[in-house]
């Protein structure tokens, strides 16, 4: 048997145990991921079975480790279920892979039709009511996820707004360039940080890319491995800032929208009232932190880790969030 | 050493054989890396010209905003600039710091990613 029809036929055991003896897997397809996380989509034949199944999975040896960032599959599907409970449009979680059942470390949850891709989300005519409705949609669903009790959830840190700008300060120094742009971005975020907020559960990766959109908007929020306790802004401002506007610059939130019904949404739904101005300091973070990422994504190929073209070509995206910090702190003179 | 032919065209012809006959030929994965590998080569193009001119109006400015630079290289005077805007010497509200930091971002940009948004956002100002 080779090492797929081996998988397969685990699989299908896992499948069966969740669906009954007449359940069986019509096939197995890795559509997308890293080397550390990857996502199937399963085909399954038999009664009582869903036809489509998403598989979460991480293969053994790449689990995410505890000094990662990432909680970790296992505790992404206890917290895809509390957000489930807390009226958040999410997959359902039908299989938590136990140990024993020998496909790795992971989950299996159900298939939400649409489309995550962010340029056909943004320029196809098919998502213009969409585009519409997303604003308060995600204003709705960011109070519900800042209200999610995530404390029987190991693994779950605490990663406030200054804390942040501290921790990709020492990337950049341990990375060792000189981007005096980063320099002044990283000094004007330490003397403006705003106070802090009680910390919540927050997404941590809330935009474009991470969200599941049909024709009528928000179908499912996604990839909830970056999910920490830190400041309900840092969700908010993720999504507005430029670089997770895919092009359309002019509109703020995620290239399809204005902030502020985001924001009449979430304070109609439960969560505190800021204004779009609040925002801006979160902006500023975002533009700052995936400079840092994709100086971060060059160095796996200048250490020989990674060889992609496509690793080394990220290094040569810095500079679109170097320019788009001196738009933002020209903006903060004077204010 | 000659240059026939110069080290532009022969990158040219590297994204010329990638665009018309390997990437057509290529499938998922292999088939975004070989866009990415296309966008590179164009951006070593618009490196190759515009490089010596960046650098040199790059060092001009630094010159001109940190006293003293006689006979400093741009990469010590980069490092003085940063040392500078870390002790609180030089902040956003100096208008001298912010268009030097600008004009280098646009300059790094139209040769990175010319197609970004926030150039068109920078240059509009």
């Amino acid at each position: 048997m080779s090492e797929k029809q081996e998988f397969d036929s685990r699989l299908q055991a896992v499948l069966r145990r969740v669906y009954g003896e007449q359940t069986a897997l019509a096939s197995a397809n890795r559509l997308s991921g890293g080397a550390s996380q990857e996502t199937w989509l399963l085909t399954l034949n038999g009664t009582g079975a869903p036809e489509t199944l998403i598989l979460r999975r991480a293969p053994e040896g790449m689990e995410a480790t505890d000094d990662s960032r990432a909680i970790g599959l296992p505790n992404e599907a206890k917290l895809i279920r509390k957000a489930h409970d807390a009226g958040v449009a999410v997959p359902e979680v039908v299989h938590v892979l136990e140990p024993d059942e020998g496909v790795g470390e992971g989950f299996i949850m159900s298939r939400v039709e649409g489309e995550t891709i962010a340029r056909r989300i943004l320029r196809d005519d098919e998502y213009a009511k969409a585009r519409e409705n997303l604003p308060a949609q995600c204003g709705h669903a960011l109070a519900g996820i800042h209200r999610i009790d995530g404390s029987d959830v190991p693994r779950i840190r605490e990663s406030t707004g200054l804390a942040q700008v501290e921790q990709y300060e020492q990337t950049y120094q341990e990375i060792g360039v000189c981007r005096p742009i980063f320099d002044l971005a990283i000094v004007w975020l330490k003397e403006n940080a705003p106070k802090p907020l009680e910390p919540m559960l927050v997404h941590g990766d809330f935009r474009l890319g991470n969200i599941m959109v049909d024709e009528q908007g928000l179908a499912a929020v996604l990839d909830w491995e970056l999910a920490h306790y830190g400041d309900p802004r840092e969700d908010i401002g993720w999504m507005c800032t430029n670089s997770w506007r895919f092009g359309q610059s002019d509109k703020r939130l995620g290239g399809f929208g204005d902030v502020e019904p985001l924001l009449e949404a979430y304070a109609a739904a439960g969560g505190a009232e800021f204004t779009p101005r609040d925002i801006d300091w979160w902006d500023m973070l975002g533009s700052m932190k995936w400079g840092i990422m994709c100086m971060g994504m060059y160095e796996t190929f200048r250490s020989g880790a990674d060889a992609s073209v496509e690793r080394a070509a990220i290094g040569r995206r810095v500079s679109e969030t170097e320019m788009d910090l001196v738009n933002l702190l020209e903006g903060q003179r004077h204010a | 050493m000659h240059d026939q032919p110069s080290v532009s065209e022969l990158v040219q012809a590297v994204k010329n054989f990638v665009d018309h006959s390997a990437m057509p030929e290529l499938k998922g994965r292999a088939a975004f890396h070989a866009r990415v590998a296309s966008n590179v080569l164009a951006t070593i193009l618009r490196d190759l010209e515009a490089r010596e001119g960046n650098d040199a109006g790059e060092y001009e400015r630094l010159k001109a905003l940190l006293p003293g630079s006689d006979g400093k290289s741009r990469e010590a005077l980069n490092e003085e600039l940063r040392c500078k805007i870390r002790s609180g010497e030089l902040t956003v509200e100096s208008a001298a710091l912010m268009d030097h930091l600008k004009k280098t971002a646009i300059e790094q940009l139209k040769v990175d990613q010319p197609k970004y948004s926030g150039l068109a956002t920078a240059l509009e100002d």
